[in-house]
């Protein structure tokens, strides 16, 4: 195992998520004054590649796409002990739907080449499509396995993985190169300390933009993705909104009689 | 318009279909109505054939049937080759999969292959005047429904969340079976499944209960959780959870609602110490009547309930579970 790659994604900090706020003209989110975070599973991605590292020695590198306003995320995942970052950022990859994100990423992680493993959680926080991590495999050309709850080495190039389905799990074998996304049930992320958060400081985070590249730009941004917004709507409130009163007793008894009436109980 | 080629993936495994391509059957017929289609479901596996009068009596005018020993049990790039395959040779405009653990493996790396837009987790699917497939899906940050449309590329392809849409019942009617042509070899690169296990039956799953009682962090801990579960029990009902009684370790990953959790549709929710963020609405604004019960006023979750209960659960339960028995007739055995 020379080298894993694990894909970060700097999300808004949901602990701020209440102060997100549609612009009801442009219908975008307006994010000013959120902080970034780092997407909670894939700090799960970034744990299976250090357990890695830990016992072989393997090169970590952190990727990610996103504004370069996110670097701070990056420094806190190399200050867990991954080895670099790379921070893919261009305007030109605005609006990028996941089939052309996954197009950027799989474009990043081949000028990273030789690679073993891959490493991304399961699905985002903030979009939560889970579709990134299957799209970057296939436009690589290497398999993938989703919803990964623990994975071992059987040999050097030989890897078991259980992956969590419904009402259980399959256990499955495959050889690098691999592409696995997490779930929160693989591992628990390790704290940082101040001695790493210093470390990583010196540690070397490369901006690429699409110079870098180099891919055409009908296939990235917002004209590069097959799906488009075409409407935002603010979900309009219907229910009823009918407010009990009384002790909780009263309101307990109220609650009753209306299941009743509707048929509920 | 053109009448379009509507195709559904059901899902099965070990010849046990997944009702959530039923329910997608269900809507794929409401699409069929709306625009003179067709709708065809792509069934894969081994020992298919007991399986095809089911999915037909429940909407499908065709069954495209990729059968063989080494499709069962499912991997992900043999899966992906034969459907691409299809795709390529039938050229289907809306391609729809349920968005089970296998279904946001394949959909998406089978829309990459294809090189076409692909939606997850859709509330609702139409189709507007020109026949372009218009997929709401929930916008985080607000409680916002965005439509997603994908105009050039085809097929348009969509994942929906099981419990979201209604199955038919199902009805006598003919179809037709068509073998896949697999191609000469099946792409057998890839994982190998070594094992797949299930733990046994659990209660109601939570996208199929008519009743859920959730909670959220307002609960405190396993104590008041105990209520919530006998609250549940005693309507027949399953129990869910918001994410930070999942993060506190109270409830299941498989109890969540919401955006990175699951959708549900039961005739009632009654939701406990919740203080109704979007990320946890969306996945509960589609129950028939929704209680809300928080000692908090002013929470969000007031916004979008139907009856709503201002005070301390624990002070609320306990009598409402004495009201209740009383009325099921129940008091005496207790």
């Amino acid at each position: 195992m020379e080298r894993g790659i694990v894909c970060v994604k700097p999300v808004p900090d949901p602990k701020a998520w209440d102060r997100l706020r549609l612009d009801p003209v442009t219908k975008t989110l307006i994010r000013e004054g959120i902080p970034w975070a780092i997407n909670p599973l894939d700090k799960h991605a970034l744990e299976a590649a250090l357990e890695i590292k830990d016992a072989y020695g393997t090169e970590v590198v952190i990727l990610s796409m996103a504004p370069s306003a996110a670097q701070p995320v990056l420094r806190e995942a190399l200050s867990m002990g991954a080895d670099r970052a790379v921070l893919l950022s261009d305007q030109g990859f605005a609006g990028s739907d996941t089939l052309a994100t996954s197009r950027i990423l799989a474009a990043g992680i081949r000028r990273l080449k030789p690679f073993d493993l891959i490493f991304c959680g399961n699905y985002t926080l903030d979009s939560s499509t889970a579709q990134v991590p299957s799209q970057i495999a296939e436009l690589l050309g290497i398999p993938n396995i989703m919803h990964v709850t623990k994975m071992e080495f059987l040999e050097t190039r030989r890897l078991a993985v259980t992956q969590k389905i419904e009402q259980g799990y399959a256990k499955l074998e495959a050889e690098p190169p691999l592409l696995l996304s997490f779930t929160k049930e693989a591992n628990k992320p390790r704290y940082t300390t101040f001695l790493e958060i210093l470390a990583a400081e010196k540690r070397e985070l490369s901006l690429w933009s699409n110079a870098d590249l180099q891919l055409d730009p009908a296939f990235i941004g917002l004209k590069g993705s097959p799906t488009q917004m075409a409407d935002l709507l603010v979900q309009p409130k219907t229910r009823q909104g009918l407010k009990l009163e009384g002790s909780p007793r009263e309101m307990a008894q109220g609650l009753a009689e209306k299941l009743h009436q509707l048929g509920l109980i | 318009m053109e009448k379009p080629q509507i195709w559904v993936f059901i899902e099965q495994r070990g010849g046990v279909l997944h009702e959530v391509g039923l329910e997608l059957l269900g809507k794929a017929r409401e699409l069929a109505a709306a625009s003179g289609g067709t709708v065809a479901a792509l069934l894969l596996g081994a020992n298919l054939a007991s399986l095809a009068p089911r999915v037909i009596a429940h909407g499908a005018d065709m069954v495209l049937m990729g059968e063989h020993p080494l499709l069962e049990p499912y991997r992900l790039l043999p899966y992906t080759a034969v459907l691409a395959r299809a795709c390529r040779e039938y050229h289907p405009d809306i391609l729809l999969f349920g968005a089970t653990s296998l279904g946001m493996e394949l959909a998406p790396r089978l829309a990459a292959r294809l090189n076409t837009g692909l939606s997850a987790h859709c509330l609702e699917l139409r189709l507007d005047a020109d026949g372009h497939l218009l997929q709401m899906v929930p916008g985080w940050g607000g409680g916002v429904v965005a439509t997603i449309k994908c105009p050039e590329r085809r097929p348009q392809m969509a994942t929906v969340m099981p419990g979201v849409m209604k199955k038919r019942k199902p009805s006598q009617r003919s179809g037709e079976i068509i073998n896949l042509d697999l191609g000469a070899d099946l792409d057998l690169s890839g994982p190998r499944v070594m094992e797949v296990y299930r733990e046994g039956p659990k209660e109601t799953p939570l996208e199929l209960a008519e009743v859920v009682v959730a909670g959220g962090f307002g609960i405190g801990g396993k104590e008041g959780w105990q209520l919530l579960q006998e609250l549940a029990g005693l309507l027949g009902g399953a129990v869910g959870a918001t994410r930070p009684p999942v993060d506190e370790g109270w409830a299941a990953e498989e109890q969540m609602i919401g955006q990175s959790g699951k959708t549900i549709r039961p005739r009632l929710y009654i939701g406990v110490g919740i203080s109704g963020m979007s990320q946890h609405v969306v996945g509960m604004d589609g129950s028939e009547v929704v209680v809300a019960i928080n000692s908090d006023p002013k929470a969000p979750i007031f916004a979008v309930a139907d009856i709503c209960l201002v005070g301390d659960f624990r002070e609320i339960i306990p009598p409402l579970l004495e009201e209740i028995r009383r009325r099921l007739g129940r008091n005496k055995m207790n």
